[in-house]
């Protein structure tokens, strides 16, 4: 052993024991690309914050969902800070299992925060979760294949002409298809993407009384077009893909268009990782006339469970990384393009950002454009465009979107889908004691 | 000439067989292989089977996100921890079942095998409170005793099949020389019993190591083995082909070796008395 | 030779695992019984009340209940078939002399040792996937349609995932017991100039019997509870046309969060798996009797 061995033998030991008294926060995270690239870039925040170290789980969403949510209600407390949607942050706010974010520092600026983003997160007018990333849905399109087929697509387009430039864009031999869509089942899968479009059809999932709707003609019209649609124009398959697998079939060049969510953008227009990145084109997603546009409205956000013995601590991580700071950070390091989007009102001012995304408008005009607490044409008695903000939902939404997943996998005609969702609906509400 | 024959019938036998053999391991093989292609070569139609560029870019971008090393060390702890565990609680009960049987052994046996049918997700809310209560949430200490439980009546049945191989004879014999009960545990019976103790060994680290539902659900970061890590990349954004490959060849490779080296304690291991 | 102190002694020798797995059983159970009597949403902590039979009702008429059982039966059933006529044409077959017998036992054992959630994932993603797949590739290369597994065969593609991992289990047990048939006997039976066909049927077989029970015993224990292969692969459907009795409970406990009705699904799941080992105990326990 030389001296310098010896020496950094000596360093890394008192380096290991001024860590032994550093507090550890265990953060709960979803496995997309943003998070995974806030988890590269934490070596920013360690070495500004030496006294707290991070650990990291890291999972897919939906195995997420069960773990953080089996451990905040029965108090299990193996997260300081965990990764939730737009959907858990008003049902768990208001059974009391998040902290409000009161103290999140002078520099962090909460009336940055977009309006329709920030609005999901407030209850009682205390932030209860710090927006990560924002989305809403659009449409990404081929201007290549427009082009070819002679179309032109308008900034606001109705489904009809979606439909109609769907069905000439098609060519099944060149494996090109006209439009991909979510068919996988589950309530954060094809049924965000069909509880959002059938607003626009005028549809809803419960009247004022809370009965299901499924049995009204205007989910009858949103299904069929969909399933007949995916007929004509979809890929094979279109019953087991969710957003992952359309985004793999985009991005090898075998669709048209693609209606989902903003933040693909930059995963499309990636050279990197896009065959088509020079290629594609964006529009508000679609419209019947009706008034309502089937574009939702989701963040990923970090919340810190009530209970939590590290507060203060992970106060600061949240601070950090949903900060204006991060945004700046990602940008010099990976580009303005990779920043995570849909948050801040100042990214979207930043001439940088425009420059360099060139969906940031369309993507800001979506999220604005989507209205949570008047998610449908009719009235209703539930929050959320693509999701009823209700606890019995997850399972009610999974099942309903098995129902229609069969119907497009031509397992079952739409109407017997959509007799079994009513009445499975039906059950589950009275069960849960919203039929008297 | 009958020689000839013979040697013919070899070679068309070693070729049916191989050919079935590569079949069933293909998907295995074209993980591994895939595992070293760029995501972009990973979906290539038609794709290639060993003429691509080969790069380590995946191994090294699931090495940045996620502490393998911490898994796989949690996964070895805790399935050679609670097989070990196991093998001590069960040898006595094996051995006891095996040579004092009575008329309820059997049903003994059978009620023990009839504990594993409870399907898990049912009691998931109970076990996750108690595990809350005790403390034992993440931590390897509580995946040792669950792993444990769950494969004891497995270990049990195996090792009470060994054992009832071992002639009684031998043990009386024993007896005549004046042995007491321990001396004939350590001395005579385990001796005779160590080939079935290592299959039963072998047998029950490949069951815990590839348990995936309370591993899963009971740990979080400190304790959290291979199938935790393997769940952060079943379904990311983008292309994940190549990268799932590799945490996936990286997840089974351990215990994929393990089970070649070991594979004739782990063949023999395999026939739950089924041989007599 | 058992005598009275050796027989204590073997009782206080099995006691420990006898206890441990009461414990088990007997803990999770009353919890579940307890929780399957209340009205219990994860979600809605505080609104604990007691229901009666209320989860019960609602889990025996779910409407996809009947389907669960009819697959939960065709899962087991399907994959014993596979596995067992599998099995023993790969044992036969490996019995044979041949070149490199050691690397194909290899290559036939290997299945055994995956995790069940990566097996679902390799398969799912890069052989069944309808445009990416490998088998979607095959089938171009034939110039036909590629076939979409997951969404037209939901419940006979699982069965093959499961079947896949499971194949290397019961040839290896065949295989042994194979190997232990006497030689003498073989040849005794080729003398009396008794064909392939009825040196297997009257031969070979029976003396596979005791083997193939152990195969059947082991495997059904594991295959009622088939999970993460649905869970990752077709997620139950389409519509709840994989569906097994483990996923419904699954989609009440994790889904809905619905504690009690996960619990009496757990409880008749349960007694469901109790019958069927019953009739499987009888069956088995006469042949390793004799």
């Amino acid at each position: 052993m030389n001296l310098r061995t010896f020496l950094l033998g000596t360093c890394s030991a008192v380096a290991l024991s001024g860590l032994a008294q550093a507090e550890t926060l265990t953060i709960a995270t979803v496995n997309n690309g943003d998070m995974i690239r806030m988890q590269k870039l934490t070596e920013d925040f360690t070495s500004k914050n030496p006294d707290i170290q991070l650990e990291w789980v890291t999972l897919e969403e939906n195995v997420l969902r069960q773990r953080v949510t089996t451990d905040i209600a029965t108090k299990g407390g193996q997260y300081d800070i965990m990764t939730i949607g737009t959907y858990e942050v008003p049902i768990w706010a208001k059974q009391g299992w998040l902290l409000p974010l009161d103290n999140l520092g002078a520099g962090y600026d909460v009336d940055d925060l977009l309006p329709a983003i920030r609005s999901g997160l407030t209850i009682d007018g205390k932030l209860y979760a710090a927006p990560f990333y924002g989305e809403s849905s659009m449409v990404m399109y081929r201007k290549d294949l427009f082009e070819k087929a002679g179309l032109t697509m308008p900034d606001a387009p109705t489904w009809d002409f979606i439909a109609d430039a769907a069905r000439k864009i098609t060519d099944k031999n060149a494996e090109i298809y006209g439009i991909c869509l979510r068919g996988k089942a589950g309530w954060g899968e094809n049924m965000a993407f069909l509880t959002a479009t059938a607003n626009a059809f005028g549809a809803r999932w419960f009247d004022e009384n809370w009965k299901p709707q499924f049995d009204q003609p205007e989910w009858k019209n949103a299904l069929d077009f969909y399933v007949k649609l995916m007929n004509d124009a979809g890929p094979p398959g279109a019953s087991s893909n969710g957003f992952n697998e359309n985004l793999s079939l985009f991005q090898t060049g075998k669709c048209g268009m693609w209606i989902d969510a903003t933040v693909a953008a930059s995963f499309v227009t990636n050279p990197k990782e896009s065959t088509v990145a020079d290629k594609v084109g964006f529009a508000l997603a679609p419209d019947t006339g009706l008034g309502k546009r089937g574009n939702w409205l989701w963040a990923w956000n970090l919340a810190i469970p009530a209970g939590s013995q590290k507060v203060a601590s992970a106060e600061k991580f949240i601070a950090w990384a949903t900060g204006k700071d991060y945004l700046k950070l990602v940008a010099d390091k990976e580009g303005w393009a990779n920043v995570p989007p849909g948050t801040r009102t100042s990214l979207y001012a930043n001439p940088e950002y425009q420059k360099a995304a060139p969906f940031a408008k369309m993507t800001l005009d979506s999220i604005n454009a989507a209205d949570p607490k008047n998610p449908a044409v009719k009235p209703v008695p539930y929050v959320g465009v693509q999701f009823v903000a209700i606890p019995e939902f997850q399972g009610l939404g999974t099942a309903v979107g098995q129902q229609f997943s069969a119907a497009l996998a031509g397992q079952m005609s739409v109407d017997q889908a959509l007799a079994s969702a009513q009445q499975l609906t039906e059950r589950e509400m009275t069960k849960a004691g919203y039929i008297k | 000439m009958a020689r000839n024959v013979s040697t013919q019938r070899k070679i068309v036998v070693t070729v049916v067989a191989w050919t079935i053999g590569i079949l069933i391991f293909f998907p295995i093989l074209w993980t591994f292989l895939t595992s070293f292609k760029t995501e972009a070569e990973a979906i290539a139609s038609p794709p290639s089977l060993f003429f691509f560029d080969w790069t380590t870019e995946n191994y090294h971008e699931v090495q940045s996100r996620s502490n393998y090393f911490l898994h796989f060390m949690n996964s070895v702890v805790v399935s050679v921890g609670s097989t070990l565990i196991g093998l001590i609680i069960a040898i006595p009960s094996a051995w006891a079942m095996a040579f004092s049987p009575t008329k309820r052994t059997k049903d003994v046996l059978m009620w023990m095998l009839s504990t594993k049918m409870m399907p898990s997700v049912g009691v998931l809310v109970p076990m996750y409170l108690l595990f809350r209560n005790t403390g034992l949430l993440d931590t390897r200490t509580g995946l040792v005793i669950v792993l444990t439980l769950i494969n004891l009546p497995i270990i049990i049945w195996m090792l009470y099949t060994y054992f009832k191989e071992i002639p009684g004879e031998i043990l009386e014999a024993a007896r005549m020389d004046g042995a007491s009960l321990s001396k004939e545990i350590i001395y005579v019976l385990t001796p005779m019993a160590i080939p079935g103790i290592a299959s039963t060994l072998l047998l029950n680290i490949i069951l815990a190591w590839n348990e995936a539902f309370w591993t899963l659900n009971l740990s979080a970061a400190k304790a959290a083995p291979l199938t935790a890590f393997i769940a952060s990349y079943s379904s990311p954004e983008g292309l994940f082909y190549a990268k799932l490959s590799a945490a996936s060849t990286m997840a089974i490779a351990p215990i994929l070796i393990l089970g070649w080296f070991s594979q004739k304690q782990l063949v023999r291991g395999l026939t739950f008395g089924a041989v007599k | 030779m058992a005598t009275l102190h050796t027989r204590s002694a073997a009782r206080l020798m099995i006691a420990p695992s006898v206890l441990l797995l009461l414990a088990w059983m007997i803990v999770p159970l009353a919890m579940t019984i307890y929780f399957s009597f209340l009205r219990y949403n994860l979600l809605m902590p505080g609104m604990e009340e007691f229901a009666g039979f209320t989860n019960y009702k609602y889990f025996l008429t779910d409407p996809a209940f009947f389907q669960a059982i009819f697959n939960t039966l065709a899962i087991v059933l399907g994959v014993l078939f596979i596995t067992v006529v599998g099995g023993i044409a790969l044992a036969l077959l490996l019995d044979q002399p041949m070149f490199g017998q050691g690397i194909v036992r290899i290559l036939v054992i290997a299945p055994f040792l995956i995790m069940p959630t990566v097996a679902a994932l390799v398969w799912k993603n890069m052989f069944m996937n309808p445009v990416n797949g490998l088998f979607a590739w095959i089938a171009k290369l034939f110039g036909l349609q590629p076939f979409d597994f997951l969404a037209n065969a939901p419940l006979m593609s699982v069965i093959l995932i499961v079947a896949w991992q499971w194949l290397p289990f019961a040839t290896l047990i065949l295989l042994t017991a194979l190997q232990s048939l006497d030689e003498e006997q073989k040849e005794a039976a080729q003398m009396d100039g008794a064909g392939a066909w009825s040196r297997f049927i009257y031969l070979v077989l029976p003396h596979l019997s005791r083997a193939i029970t152990v195969v059947i015993l082991i495997q059904t224990i594991f295959l009622l509870s088939v999970f993460a292969e649905i869970l990752v692969t077709t997620n139950g459907g389409p519509g709840t046309q994989s569906t097994n009795l483990t996923f419904l409970v699954y989609a009440q406990a994790l889904l809905q969060f619905d504690v009690g009705g996960a619990s009496a699904g757990g409880i008749i799941a349960v007694i469901l798996a109790n019958i069927v080992a019953f009739f499987l105990m009888r069956m088995i326990g006469k042949t390793l009797e004799a």
